[in-house]
């Protein structure tokens, strides 16, 4: 009982330690929010390419000493906007197109932090460096996480229509159009927020994983939702004190922490897990219940 | 059974004047007419890729016409939106049954355009709710999730979110696919009821035996609106010849006006 409460209570003497938890939970409540909506969109390749489009826009704002997150929102939107821009043009199919965009992105910021010299490290936005956080930077990731969690939840039903059913949404007067920007700009946002706890390379595992899981373990959206939420904040804080302790990649210990706990839902849910299907007759288990 | 129908006085629903519609300088739709009252079960028929869904996405604005006009109860479509006179009743195919969301939530997005922002229901939203439920007959299944539901069930939960929504006018994307005759009867029961209120229903099918059976007019569509008008007079075997041989007629033509790609 002692060991594991010095396990808990002593990484907290560190002031690194208190200021990574409290942005990697915040961005957790953020990134698990939003997932559920990416992941009923069908939008995780979106959200892909979305994250790694950004790093240009980054890099271009650490040199001109402006806010990181205003770069790469320009970039974010500008990417889905190029997206569907070359969708729209061409006969090229969307999955190739968003291949081909978000790559010539990153190649673009990769070149670019290679170029220009600034203080600005590249594993950092790689790899993600929560740890390090900077005071400046955590006023932003505060700042976009509470921009998005109020967008979020004001249009929380318009956006839930609109993944179910946008036809009746237009058909009923509600811009979808700007619903479809909406989203994708919170998640550009979402992917700034994510950036500083995992770094692009995993980023989209927080915008991903969380709703995934809780997509398994119940049908009720609201419910969804904190299960989603819960499940993200979890895996930051459990993968911070293995960090730790293991003395190893923080982003790779969170995604690996969320990466384990859907694991454990897709065994273990109580209806859409492996061994529930399993229990009910293999066959009828395959075919929804008519 | 309750029925509160906006613009009952209307008696014109639909009306279609010289409708013209492309698609990146593909003509989908040509010259179509049409005109149907209120009180009335309209079949739509025509083969695939004859623009039966394009006239469905022109009745609800979905796509800019490039002639012709479009009105709805007299209004033209975007007054009409706002009074969510038309709704559409998506195909069985078309819709994520695992989604999460239950029966009562989806009647209930029939509501959202009448709400606030928040999307927050109203003692009224409610009513319309259980109304819409009572009348389909789904109210004790509302709690349910979707996919739970039997094949008859699901179709019947998206009529309600139609009545809750107070439309006037209903387009229904083959509402008999994969349906069996138990619930086909009891959908075209509700559909009579519905026209007894004075609803205006556009059904897009391609199962022929349907026409006769309980819609009082039809359309025929191929690129363009060949016939309509009242079942008897317009569903003749001259017009179905035309309706269902146009395209191969097209096809014929096509090619002899076309140079063979093939020949050196």
């Amino acid at each position: 009982m002692t060991t594991l409460l010095t396990w808990l209570v002593e990484p907290l003497q560190q002031e690194f330690m208190v200021r990574a938890l409290l942005v990697s939970t915040l961005v957790s409540c953020v990134c698990g929010l939003l997932s559920c909506y990416m992941t009923l969109k069908g939008w995780a390749l979106m959200g892909d390419a979305v994250s790694h489009a950004v790093m240009p826009g980054v890099v271009i704002a650490y040199a001109l000493n402006l806010p990181f997150a205003v770069g790469a929102f320009v970039f974010g939107v500008g990417s889905v906007a190029l997206i569907g821009f070359i969708k729209q043009m061409t006969r090229i199919k969307e999955d190739t197109v968003i291949g081909l965009v978000f790559t010539g992105f990153f190649a673009l910021g990769l070149t670019l932090i290679s170029k220009v010299r600034s203080s600005i490290d590249l594993s950092h936005i790689l790899f993600g460096n929560v740890l390090g956080i900077s005071s400046s930077d955590i006023l932003q990731t505060v700042v976009i996480s509470l921009l998005v969690l109020t967008v979020l939840l004001v249009m929380r039903k318009d956006l839930l229509l609109f993944c179910f059913d946008p036809t009746h949404a237009r058909s009923i007067g509600i811009h979808t159009g700007v619903l479809h920007y909406l989203l994708l700009s919170m998640l550009s946002l979402a992917a700034v927020a994510g950036l500083q706890t995992v770094g692009i390379i995993l980023v989209v595992a927080m915008l991903v994983t969380p709703g995934a899981t809780a997509y398994l373990l119940t049908d009720r959206f609201d419910r969804m939702v904190w299960l989603s939420i819960l499940s993200a904040v979890i895996s930051s804080v459990v993968g911070i004190y293995w960090s730790y302790w293991m003395d190893a990649s923080t982003a790779g210990c969170i995604v690996l922490v969320q990466t384990l706990l859907f694991l454990l839902c897709f065994l273990l849910a109580p209806r859409h897990g492996l061994l529930a299907q399993r229990r009910r007759s293999p066959r009828a288990s395959r075919f929804p219940s008519a | 059974m309750p029925s509160r129908l906006p613009h009952l006085s209307a008696n014109e629903r639909i009306s279609v004047r010289h409708l013209c519609v492309d698609y990146h300088g593909v003509v989908a739709v040509h010259d179509a007419s049409l005109h149907l009252d209120a009180g009335s079960i309209c079949a739509l028929v025509g083969m695939n890729g004859a623009g039966k869904s394009t006239l469905f996405k022109a009745l609800m604005g979905f796509v800019r016409p490039t002639a012709g006009s479009i009105a709805i109860n007299g209004l033209p479509l975007h007054q009409a939106r706002r009074a969510k006179a038309v709704a559409y009743v998506p195909q069985t195919e078309s819709v994520d049954w695992n989604f999460p969301v239950n029966v009562h939530e989806v009647v209930m997005m029939g509501r959202y355009g009448a709400m606030n922002v928040l999307r927050i229901p109203r003692p009224v939203d409610r009513v319309a709710v259980k109304e819409a439920l009572d009348r389909v007959e789904l109210w004790p299944l509302r709690d349910r999730q979707i996919g739970a539901l039997s094949g008859g069930q699901r179709k019947r939960a998206f009529l309600a979110r139609a009545l809750a929504q107070g439309a006037s006018v209903m387009l229904l994307d083959e509402p008999f696919n994969g349906v069996d005759i138990r619930t086909e009867k009891l959908m075209i029961e509700l559909f009579e009821q519905f026209r007894r209120e004075g609803r205006t229903l556009m059904i897009s099918t391609h199962d022929l035996s349907h026409v006769t059976s309980f819609c009082d007019q039809v359309v025929l569509i191929n690129k363009t609106v060949l016939a309509y008008g009242e079942t008897a007079s317009v569903f003749t075997s001259e017009n179905l010849a035309l309706t269902f041989g146009g395209l191969r007629l097209e096809a014929e033509s096509a090619t002899a006006m076309d140079p063979d790609p093939q020949a050196p």
